[in-house]
């Protein structure tokens, strides 16, 4: 039953995309960069070019030092250099781009190419990509640059709910409508997808991001079936931006040569996901939310969650603006994350009690940023973690400070 | 930025605190050498290890690690409840050829769980608490039988046996182990049916997780002998965790009510089978090796009556006998429990008085006298076991 509902809802999306690419092609398109939305953040990146080189390229730097404690035991003082990310993009022939990204996480522990597409625009509502694309699931995962965040973490829903950087060799296509100052965006999808680690992983949850360390997905499915992403986002400058995606497919493997391993069993993941300013005060609200459901076999553990959800509000509150020793346009903000995750909505089948499997945090912070590309930042951020049982909570806090830099 | 650094440094007050040591049942006991307190770590480790498919989990299983069970080293949860079948008297398992004597009730997605043979005596098992097994793993077996009165020759109502048992042969015996006609003594698990902490550790990485290891090297699921799927190494560091986590610490002590209820305990015949005090014998442990210490047991069977009989038995045990359970930590149960009490070997009891009106057999009069304290006394008992 549920698997018939995704594959009617699946089709529906795309047919949606491919009636709104259709009605692109007849459309002016004369105006397709002025509104950029959160689509567009793998492209909207500072680039180097030099001369008439046909390839422009870019990156960012990201580090910090953290100082944490869990529970009265004090893990001291570490620096973490998180990640390094190299962008490469070009343009050649007519209307046929390329852009990539590759990611050293954590000195080079991880290597991750996590975006490397062509497009072809065909006009703003109707460009084609295929490569290994990010899935649009949210906001987050295509807009993740560290210099945009006034936060050391990642949103724990981006990273601990949602496969934060989710990307997947796949084609779709993507397209801008503008009317009145109203800017709708799509995407559609069809990538390789998630695999049986999401509910039989050491993190003794059901946990998308499992899939990540299949490094497979970009060379086949692992169960032929494809992954549906699709998004639809709608922006006015006066209002800001509000985006709906869906993600969903066959997650496991369910026959191998012709013999069945398994029935086949779905993943469904819907976000929402926005972003605003007050004008008057400069005030910015940044979310994500997102509802996860899994079919996980009713002979494994309770402890793999069939239904998940998760979270997380940015308000940031610019306090200065003007010179900072030789910066002049340098701007001070304030700002605070609220973060929360339920791994496992539900209740306990033997005696009734509830699932824990929560996370709440609360993170304050302060951020100088000298220019647009380059942020300090200073976070204090402090969790409560509950197990599986409901048992007291878990509780940790971290001292933050570092920076991350475009260049 | 060295300023910056400074303060964040400065600053862990604003750290989260721990909760006092007393308060928690986890955690390394005191005087432990440093590679002592290495192979602590590695064993904590070891057993919050999640098993997957990779590793060998199942197919069929019950719990995919130590710690699903025992969650804090706490007392199990009835999500994670054993059932053992097959055996209902001394002529040993007849279900072994069905499955038993343990229920896999959870499988691998594509494996069918194994279920209950039809006419299957059986027993539900809580997991129990894993807290200071090293203690009571270096009580000399001579304590043991002198603590022992099977005949009742002292007419108080309570005999208690030991648990002469068959062990395997990788179990190691303990300094000053006894025989008797082949059979040693066996002091854990419900039933009293495992020897040792190594004998308990390779029985339940086996039944519970379906892991194959040297020690117990037939997989479950199919009855076959296969390689090992856990590093021996791995396994020795479980028994080297288990023998040193800390025993739970009475908090309270001084509280008028807790003495009180401490006097009650001793008074209505409690202290009869929880022992409140034991010694050790030698250990190569120092910090196990001849050290009086509390765990309100005496690790001897005992009857307790027909609503304690389930149908099942295994080891020395009669079906209606069980190893005494040690009461400390009894206090701190609940925050491994989620919040409630599942108390007894089955999770039958939502409250201490509860379990202690449960209590039949030998438990008989300890529990007739609990029922004639004035309320106020009962408070204070319970008060008593709240602090352990």
């Amino acid at each position: 039953m549920m698997k018939t509902s995704i594959y009617t809802f699946k089709i529906k999306l795309f047919a949606i995309a491919l009636l709104m690419s259709a009605f692109a092609t007849a459309q002016d398109n004369s105006d397709s960069t002025i509104a950029s939305l959160n689509m567009d953040a793998v492209y909207e990146r500072p680039f180097i070019t030099q001369g008439k080189l046909p390839v422009a390229i870019g990156g960012y730097l990201e580090a910090n030092m953290i100082y944490a404690g869990e529970e009265g035991v004090n893990e001291g003082l570490s620096f973490q250099a998180r990640r390094l990310t190299m962008f490469m993009s070009s343009s050649f022939g007519k209307n046929l781009s390329f852009l990539s990204e590759i990611e050293f996480e954590e000195g080079g522990h991880e290597i991750n190419i996590e975006f490397a597409a062509m497009d072809w625009y065909i006009n703003s509502g109707l460009k084609f990509r295929g490569g290994i694309i990010m899935n649009p699931i949210g906001a987050f995962n295509q807009n993740h640059d560290g210099p945009n965040w006034e936060f050391i973490e990642r949103p724990n829903s981006a990273t601990q709910l949602l496969p934060a950087t989710w990307s997947n060799a796949g084609f779709g296509l993507h397209g801008k409508f503008f009317k009145k100052g109203w800017t709708l965006g799509y995407e559609a999808y069809l990538t390789n997808g998630f695999d049986n680690s999401i509910i039989d992983n050491e993190e003794h949850k059901t946990f998308l991001a499992a899939s990540k360390d299949n490094s497979e997905r970009f060379e086949e499915s692992s169960n032929g079936k494809s992954l549906f992403t699709g998004k639809l986002a709608l922006k006015h400058p006066k209002y800001g931006e509000l985006g709906f995606s869906y993600m969903g497919g066959v997650y496991n493997k369910f026959e191998e040569e012709g013999l069945t391993l398994d029935q086949e069993r779905s993943l469904s993941v819907y976000a929402i996901d926005f972003n605003t300013e007050i004008k008057r005060t400069g005030t910015r609200f940044i979310g994500e939310f997102a509802w996860v459901e899994v079919d996980v076999p009713d002979t494994y553990l309770q402890e793999y969650g069939e239904r998940q959800f998760g979270g997380f509000l940015d308000i940031i509150q610019p306090v200065y603006t003007g010179k900072v020793m030789d910066w002049n346009k340098a701007v001070i903000n304030i700002a605070a994350r609220f973060d929360y995750v339920d791994w496992n909505d539900g209740t306990i089948i033997e005696t009734g009690g509830n699932i824990g499997d929560e996370l709440i945090a609360f993170t304050p912070a302060i951020s100088l940023r000298p220019t647009k590309q380059t942020v300090f930042r200073a976070n204090y951020r402090y969790q409560i973690q509950n197990d599986f049982l409901d048992n007291p909570g878990a509780k940790s806090a971290a001292w933050m400070l570092g920076f991350s830099t475009y260049f | 930025m060295s300023l910056l650094v400074l303060g964040m440094v400065s600053c862990e007050k604003v750290l989260p605190g721990g909760p006092v040591d007393n308060e928690l049942l986890d955690g390394p006991m005191s005087g432990l050498t440093i590679e002592q307190q290495n192979l602590f770590l590695k064993g904590d480790e070891a057993f919050g290890e999640i098993y997957t498919v990779e590793k060998g989990l199942g197919p069929t299983f019950v719990a995919t690690s130590c710690s699903s069970c025992h969650t804090g080293d706490g007392k199990g949860h009835p999500n994670k409840a054993l059932i053992r079948f097959g055996q209902s008297d001394h002529t040993g398992n007849q279900f072994l050829h069905l499955g038993g004597p343990q229920l896999q009730n959870r499988s691998i997605p594509g494996y069918a769980p194994e279920e209950l043979p039809a006419g299957a005596p059986q027993a539900k098992l809580l997991a129990p608490a894993t807290v200071g097994l090293g203690l009571l793993d270096a009580v000399s077996d001579e304590t043991l039988i002198a603590m022992s009165d099977p005949s009742d020759l002292n007419n108080d109502g309570v005999s208690g046996k030991v648990a002469w048992t068959e062990i395997p042969d990788y179990v190691q015996l303990r300094p000053g182990a006894i025989e008797n006609e082949g059979k040693y003594i066996s002091r854990f698990g419900k039933k009293a049916a495992a020897y040792n902490i190594l004998h308990q550790v390779s029985k339940a990485l086996n039944q519970d997780i379906g892991i194959t290891s040297v020690y117990e090297p037939i997989d479950p699921y199919s009855g076959m002998e296969i390689d090992p799927e856990i590093e021996t190494v791995k396994i020795h560091h479980l028994v080297s965790y288990l023998k040193t986590v800390k025993a739970p610490t009475q908090r309270d002590e001084n509280n008028p009510d807790v003495l009180a209820g401490e006097e009650l305990f001793n008074t209505i015949g409690c202290a009869n089978c929880h022992m409140p005090s034991l010694t050790t014998g030698y250990s190569p442990i120092a910090a196990l090796s001849e050290k009086t210490f509390h765990p309100y047991t005496d690790l001897l069977l005992h009857d307790l009556g027909p609503s304690f009989d389930d149908g099942y038995t295994e080891g020395a045990a009669e079906r209606s006998e069980w190893r005494t359970p040690p009461l400390w930590g009894l206090g701190l149960v609940k925050d491994a429990q989620g919040g409630d009490y599942y108390l007894l070997h089955d999770g039958r009891a939502h409250s201490i008085e509860e379990a202690i009106q449960s209590h039949g057999g030998e438990a008989e009069n300890a529990n007739s006298n609990f029922s004639s304290l004035s309320e106020e006394e009962k408070g204070q008992l319970i008060s008593f076991l709240e602090s352990l």
